[in-house]
């Protein structure tokens, strides 16, 4: 994992800020594993995951579609689970590493599923895109073949408003070959 | 009826635009916005205005700036820079219209770099709307980028003292043909003045011999997406920035009475703005903001609201019908069309920031220009203190030509001082966004005796005008538009009205065929002389395989096609109806034909997106309201496309080289909902006359 340059200046801001946010009486100090590195914030244990990466980390490629867990958007992986961050409260998270979609490309290098997407050209508007990636990464983990089929079961819960399907659909299959070429 | 805080009419924006003062900008001003180390073609003032901008009421067309400056930069990298008012929503017009400036300079497309939408940079533009960007933004941009190349051309030619028919302009350098002399665009711009006027007369490169516009091109930007890095107005954070929320009421219509906001105030860090009716708080963090808002204690007047169950009889109203015509048999019907939302994944959202005494606002919009008129109007402020910027945004289908959440925004940051964030929620969203219209559609036809259509009326309350035009041979065909108090807020929507009245006409052909004893195909070409539109009805019906297979109980096949903003569209379908009247597109073959391509990959996945968009509202969108709240206000109530929705598509792209290119992001969404009734009505005989056709299901027996 990379270190993220956001990280460390982020947590000293909200130190700095303490002071107002324990004014609610319930804030504390979590630390949680995110992309690799442990980030220590000031937060109540009912805060939301996709708030604390938007918001306290800077993390913004994890998206707010809805906020109940409908359109996928917010889709990170929490301990390798494809898991809607907007309705995941900080308590159960615990020492789970969380993975978010800027900690896919390496030095420049993108993921297979990220190439996948430009070269199908799979985004439209590109709101739903990170959380597409993110959902599909988890598939691929567990089914490096899968069926059209498994793709959709797999893909459901995610929201494309521009509909896109068709281009997301094969673009995740192409990840899924180049993926298999490279292991 | 309730009262809209920001009321507006269906289709004004397409009709109307108040044009707004030109913004004068010095070179060094511009030159420091846009960045350093940036040389700007055109040397003195203001290379950004509207060039003799018509002002007055009324609305005019403004013209369209005619200096190479307004459009094309050149910077001492080479790196091209093209300025448009459009903007970005998805409809990938960043990577199309980087492609017709690449082409007319005669330069890769990964040497040019769109600055689109930021009022400060860009002509004025009246807005993202109507398929406008491909047939006139595109040649606009052409005509510049050629009439760029032509001045370095003319530069070169007196620098060497040679005939310019001598030289010729290729991968970003002036060449001496069969000469030594070679130049790069960047040195030539950087020598000498190329503030100059675009002549009439320019040699466009006709569509036969695109070089890069016609072929397949990447999302200019599509790393920033997929790594997550692309900041959409939602995700920029700043020093200091606050979490801003906005009051709302309780109910659509209701006024605020009284709002205590003390216990707010008292939570530490929270700021709160009122304005009259506008009652906002702001806070480090939106969980605090959120608190914030919950503490206030408002009193409001409410107002007894409509339902949508008598949502046809408001808008039907009680105008009376025309005599119909004596001596033919005729076939009438009524189509209701319900509201539907945009529904945008990226709510409306804007975050605001005053720098150097501007206020500076990035928004998700499709006319950075008007609302930046709305902000300048509503906080008083002279036009040049305002600047509104519209990164690439989160999707529109029509649906944020208004702009709430950046005047919310503005209004926060302008009262606190502080940079605000400002993201609607999804429930704010389905709720005080605005509408597809609704709408009462009655067709009444009637036929010759040797299958020919004899007579026409079609007239739609509300929903609009557009598609409302009989494409099909008749005599006298009357079709009107006729206005009605929408109860909900309404207004643009990709493709407008042209969905519900081409659903409606549509499905009244296939009865008039049926009536006829004529196979539904057959009826349409024997009434149809426009060969465009017959062009893709016959390749959608032959690639269908249509009238292979005939329709039975559970499985059906509809045709269905349209023609709207320069595009035609036909839509051949096999549908799937399930015991219990659950309809399921199984496969869609799509025909679409808008002049010349520009980018094939892109306008592909444009139609498919638009008809499987068009599903959602021929099936099963659908804004139900009651007592003054929309019920339908998140996406668990309110169902949207999804990868299950999706039939096998098939898509054939008639590329016309011979014609000038339209737009292609709206005019697919208009054919898919009569095909999937027609199918409907082939397998069961059931014909559907509404939008939604089977949001629970079909009544079958």
């Amino acid at each position: 994992m990379e270190i993220l340059p956001l990280c460390l200046p982020v947590v000293l801001r909200n130190l700095a800020l303490a002071g107002t946010v324990h004014s609610t009486g319930m804030a504390a100090q979590i630390t949680i594993q995110v992309n690799g590195e442990p980030c220590v914030i000031e937060a109540e244990a009912d805060s939301k995951l996709l708030e604390i990466l938007r918001d306290d980390l800077g993390l913004t490629g994890t998206k707010y579609g809805c906020g109940e867990s409908q359109c996928g958007s917010c889709t990170v992986l929490v301990d390798g689970h494809a898991t809607r961050a907007c309705i995941t409260p900080l308590s159960a998270i615990g020492t789970k590493p969380v993975q978010t979609i800027e900690s896919l490309d390496k030095g420049g290098k993108l993921h297979p599923v990220q190439e996948a997407f430009i070269e199908e050209g799979a985004m439209q508007c590109g709101f739903c895109t990170t959380g597409m990636i993110m959902t599909a990464l988890e598939l691929l983990s567990r089914n490096p073949n899968p069926s059209d089929n498994e793709i959709v079961s797999a893909m459901e819960g995610n929201i494309c408003r521009c509909c896109a399907y068709p281009q997301i659909l094969a673009a995740i299959k192409r990840a899924a070959q180049a993926m298999r070429r490279e292991s | 009826m309730n009262q809209h805080p920001y009321p507006i009419e269906a289709e004004r924006y397409e009709l109307h635009e108040s044009p707004l003062e030109p913004t004068e900008l010095t070179r060094r001003e511009l030159l420091k916005l846009l960045g350093g180390g940036v040389l700007v073609l055109s040397v003195g003032t203001c290379v950004v205005t509207p060039a003799n901008a018509q002002r007055g009421a009324g609305g005019g067309q403004q013209q369209v700036s005619q200096r190479i400056g307004a459009w094309i930069h050149i910077g001492s990298d080479g790196k091209v820079r093209a300025c448009t008012g459009k903007t970005e929503v998805g409809q990938d017009i960043r990577t199309s219209l980087a492609q017709a400036v690449a082409e007319e300079l005669h330069l890769p497309i990964e040497a040019i770099s769109m600055v689109m939408a930021d009022t400060d940079l860009v002509p004025y533009d009246q807005g993202t709307f109507g398929s406008r960007s491909t047939p006139t933004m595109s040649p606009q941009l052409r005509r510049a980028a050629a009439a760029a190349r032509e001045t370095l051309i003319d530069i070169a030619a007196e620098k060497w003292k040679v005939e310019r028919s001598e030289l010729r302009a290729r991968n970003g350098r002036i060449e001496e043909v069969g000469g030594s002399n070679t130049i790069s665009y960047a040195e030539l711009a950087s020598s000498s003045s190329m503030d100059r006027v675009i002549p009439e007369n320019l040699d466009l490169r006709s569509a036969t011999n695109w070089s890069t516009m016609g072929k397949p091109a990447k999302k200019t930007n599509g790393k920033e997406i997929v790594t997550g890095n692309h900041l959409y107005a939602s995700d920029i954070r700043r020093e200091g920035m606050l979490h801003a929320r906005v009051l709302r009421p309780p109910t659509l219509g209701a006024s605020l009475v009284n709002a205590d906001t003390s216990a707010a105030e008292a939570i530490s860090g929270v700021r709160v703005v009122k304005q009259g009716d506008f009652v906002a708080v702001a806070a480090p963090t939106r969980r605090l903001a959120d608190r914030a808002l919950l503490a206030i204690n408002a009193e409001w007047r409410e107002t007894e609201q409509p339902s949508h169950r008598e949502l046809f009889e408001i808008l039907r109203g009680t105008a009376a019908r025309r005599e119909p015509p004596q001596g033919i048999d005729i076939v009438e019907a009524t189509y209701n069309i319900s509201y539907i939302a945009h529904a945008p994944l990226e709510p409306r959202a804007a975050f605001a920031e005053t720098t150097d005494g501007k206020l500076t606002v990035y928004t998700g919009t499709q006319r950075p220009f008007g609302v930046k008129a709305e902000i300048v109007a509503a906080l008083r402020l002279p036009e040049d203190r305002v600047r509104v910027i519209v990164p690439d945004t989160g999707s529109g289908y029509g649906g944020k030509h208004t702009g709430d959440a950046a005047v919310e925004a503005a209004r926060v940051c302008h009262s606190t001082g502080q940079p605000i964030s400002l993201v609607w929620t999804r429930e704010e969203e389905f709720t005080f966004a605005y509408f597809r219209p609704a709408g009462v559609i009655e067709i009444r036809g009637a036929l010759t005796a040797d299958g020919r259509i004899a007579h026409w009326e079609h007239d739609n309350y509300n929903s609009g005008g557009s598609g409302i035009a009989m494409p099909y041979e008749v005599l006298n065909p009357r079709t009107q538009s006729h206005q009605a108090r929408s109860p909900l807020r309404q207004g643009s929507y990709r493709a407008l009205a042209a969905t519900a009245n081409n659903f409606a006409r549509e499905s009244h052909l296939d009865d008039l065929a049926k009536l006829a004893g004529l196979d539904p195909l057959e009826f349409r070409l024997r009434n149809l002389k426009n060969q465009r539109l017959r062009d893709v009805l016959e390749a959608a019906a032959n690639h269908f395989g249509w009238g292979k297979n005939p329709s039975t109980e559970r499985r059906g096949f509809g045709i269905a096609c349209g023609t709207e903003k320069g595009g035609f569209v036909a839509n051949a379908v096999e549908i799937e109806i399930d015991r219990g009247g659950s309809v399921y597109v199984v496969r869609a073959v799509t025909a679409f034909e808008c002049g010349a391509v520009v980018n094939p990959v892109h306008l592909r996945s444009q139609v498919e997106g638009s008809v499987i968009m068009g599903i959602g509202g021929a099936l099963f969108e659908q804004i139900e309201f009651q007592n003054g709240k929309v019920l339908t206000d998140r996406f668990s109530r309110y169902r949207v496309p999804r990868f299950r929705d999706t039939p096998l598509m098939e898509t054939l792209i008639l590329d016309r080289k011979d014609l000038p290119s339209a737009g292609g992001s709206e005019t697919p969404i208009i054919a898919i909902a009569p095909a999937i009734g027609n199918a409907i009505f082939a397998a069961t005989g059931i014909r559907r006359r509404q939008l939604p056709m089977a949001p629970t299901g079909l009544p079958l027996q």
